[in-house]
């Protein structure tokens, strides 16, 4: 890597930060807008020196309540992946340690399921959650989001699983330990960072869903998703109070992600290296 | 401790044609130490399991003491078991290793405390307690392996080759270490190696196994002196016996072949009654061959003569590879011998100790121990 020419070394280090300002970019401009008047937002020259204002936050915190749509997010998230890892472990166990010549065919199913457009099965959903008295409650998402993520988080936790000697597992047998025992004793401890990073893929997940949240709730189970998009009225959009909202809806996971960095890292390197 | 019965017991894996393990027939002595030795693939390992618990078995029955132990679990067959690999439970301390199946029994907390104390004292560990198994040496991982077996007090401990990880000079002090404790605790010990000189220097029986099938089940010493088939002589010592396609003349009493010509001994004569003017195979051991020389050569018998292909000086000894017709034959000889590579050479042999096989079976022709005598599997014997 040292043997780079230095205008070859200056010019990947340019490449580097144009394509960083690019990504950026949006979401600085998110961060912007959200300090700006709804007039000055909707203006058609693009102003980066203004003094701030958080009328925006305001009106996303107190007057549209922003509180009662964070809360059905954090239970939608929580609650989801709570329920996704209480089955999802157990199912990644027998896959792993009690094969059989389904198993291979099994997780290729359940993955495949990921590739249906979810808008196919609204419909029929729709109806059984009306029927169900679901709909416009977030424990009506609970469920839908832990369906959702059962797959993936069932895919990811059988290759931590499969890292782990079958020969430790029949020690266990053999010491006289239960499958719960198995599970919570040796199992959890031994694969808690991939556990982890998986959990947190699987909440921000969930609190990213917009699909089934703006579908299937409304009001009192609405998520963070719906309230930023209500932003979007027949009389226009709002675009400072409408950035003040989605930087509202980032904030929480973005925080949660930072301090969860390293265990993040950790978990998705997890068995990489013995 | 306990008497461990295999009674007839095959296992047969799904989708497999041949059984894995056929007709497995052994009772144990109380506190006996049972060495389970072949090559790779011979079933013994499956075997184990299958003791263990964590294999089902597709027929026969096996009984721990006075349990038939068929369909009971691995955890309540009241066996300890050590794998190759250690197995120990990475996230927890040597102390929470040797103490979980203790606590899963819910034992007072005292007495634990005293079971892991007892072992480690036993083993030498006590100053490792508090470490994890990943700041531990491939020994010292074993002792602890084999701690948490013996705090158990099981009826049976099961070895499936715990020494096979280690570096050579540990594996001859954790051999001795592991045949102290035998004796210490005598409690009823099935081993798996695939290495014959662990199974001669450890086990007290020893059950020779190919292709599923047992072929011998004998003490050390019975086994090297009277194996059963060609299968047995060629495995157990090292380096291991020599074979010689030798016709039997009838005229003058001699076992003769292109290079060599070994007079029959009396016991030879009743084995071969029936094999007089046919091919037999002659067996050898490289240690019961010696170089004629001038000072013994008007005095010698018996002699193979060829010429040196390969040397190798072992210090003690010296092993010297002669080609002796169409066949190479390894001696073990005293390490001041003066041949070079090249050299003409003539062996003599102690035909007492020679070994006789039919061509075709190669079924020993001589007479065997009583436990010698129950193998099975006539057909796999056949073919070398």
């Amino acid at each position: 890597m040292n043997r780079m020419s230095w205008p070859a070394k200056l010019g990947m280090n340019i490449l580097a930060w144009l394509i960083a300002v690019l990504m950026f970019f949006p979401i600085f401009w998110l961060l912007l807008t959200s300090f700006k008047t709804n007039a000055l937002a909707a203006s058609r020259t693009p102003a980066f020196f203004f003094s701030p204002t958080i009328a925006g936050y305001v009106n996303a915190i107190v007057d549209n309540a922003y509180v009662h749509y964070l809360i059905n997010s954090c239970i939608s998230a929580i609650g989801s992946t709570l329920i996704c890892m209480a089955l999802a472990i157990p199912a990644a166990y027998s896959m792993v340690f009690r094969r059989s010549k389904y198993t291979d065919s099994t997780l290729l199913w359940m993955l495949s399921t990921k590739m249906l457009p979810p808008v196919g099965v609204l419909i029929p959903i729709y109806i059984v959650y009306k029927d169900l008295h679901l709909l416009d409650s977030v424990w009506g998402l609970v469920l839908i989001f832990a369906a959702m993520n059962l797959p993936i988080v069932v895919w990811l936790l059988y290759t931590y699983f499969k890292d782990i000697p079958e020969a430790i597992i029949e020690a266990a047998d053999i010491d006289g330990a239960s499958l719960l025992t198995k599970l919570v004793r040796i199992l959890v401890p031994l694969t808690l960072p991939g556990l982890l990073s998986t959990g947190l893929l699987a909440v921000v997940l969930a609190w990213n869903e917009a699909f089934w949240a703006i579908n299937l709730t409304n009001v009192h189970g609405a998520t963070l998703a719906v309230f930023v998009s209500g932003f979007k009225s027949a009389r226009g959009q709002y675009w400072a109070s409408m950035s003040a909202a989605s930087v509202l809806s980032v904030l929480p996971i973005l925080i949660a992600g930072w301090f969860t960095q390293r265990q993040l890292v950790r978990g998705l390197t997890f068995g990489a290296v013995k | 401790m306990a008497i461990v019965q295999l009674k007839d017991i095959c296992k047969q894996f799904d989708g497999g044609e041949a059984n894995a393990v056929d007709h497995f027939d052994l009772t144990t002595r109380d506190g006996e130490f049972v060495v389970l030795v072949g090559p790779s693939g011979c079933g013994k390992t499956t075997t184990m399991r299958m003791i263990a618990g964590l294999e089902e078995i597709s027929k026969g029955e096996l009984w721990i003491g006075d349990r038939n132990v068929d369909g009971i679990p691995a955890k309540d067959r009241d066996i300890a078991m050590v794998f190759q690999s250690y197995a120990l439970y990475p996230h927890m301390s040597v102390r929470e290793n040797m103490a979980f199946s203790l606590k899963l029994k819910k034992r007072p907390k005292a007495e634990i405390t005293k079971a892991v104390n007892d072992a480690a004292e036993i083993l030498g560990i006590q100053n490792l307690l508090d470490r994890k198994p990943k700041a531990l040496s491939g020994g010292q991982r074993q002792r602890v392996a084999l701690g948490r077996a013996i705090v158990r007090q099981p009826q049976v401990f099961l070895m499936d080759e715990p020494l096979s990880n280690l570096d050579a000079k540990m594996r001859v002090e954790m051999r001795a270490e592991i045949v102290k404790l035998h004796r210490k605790l005598g409690v009823t010990t099935f081993y798996v190696t695939h290495d014959q000189v662990e199974a001669m220097t450890m086990g007290q029986r020893i059950v020779v196994m190919r292709d599923g099938y047992i072929q011998q089940i004998d003490a050390p010493n019975a086994l090297y002196e009277r194996p059963v088939n060609m299968f047995v002589a060629g495995f157990i010592g090292t380096p291991s016996m020599n074979f010689l396609k030798a016709r039997v003349d009838d005229a003058s009493q001699r076992l003769i072949g292109e290079g060599f010509s070994i007079a029959m001994e009396k016991a030879h004569e009743t084995a071969l009654a029936n094999h007089l003017g046919r091919e037999v195979w002659a067996g050898v051991r490289p240690e019961h061959l010696d170089l004629v020389t001038d000072a013994n050569a008007g005095t010698t018998d018996n002699q193979l003569t060829g010429t040196v292909e390969v040397i190798e000086p072992l210090g003690a000894v010296t092993i010297v590879q002669v080609r002796v017709g169409e066949h190479i034959v390894t001696a073990e000889l005293d390490s001041h011998t003066s041949l070079a590579m090249g050299d003409p050479a003539a062996l003599t042999c102690d035909s007492h100790k020679l070994h006789l096989f039919d061509a075709a079976s190669e079924k020993t022709l001589l007479e065997t121990s009583d436990s010698g005598k129950r193998t099975t599997g006539d057909a796999k014997t056949t073919t070398a």
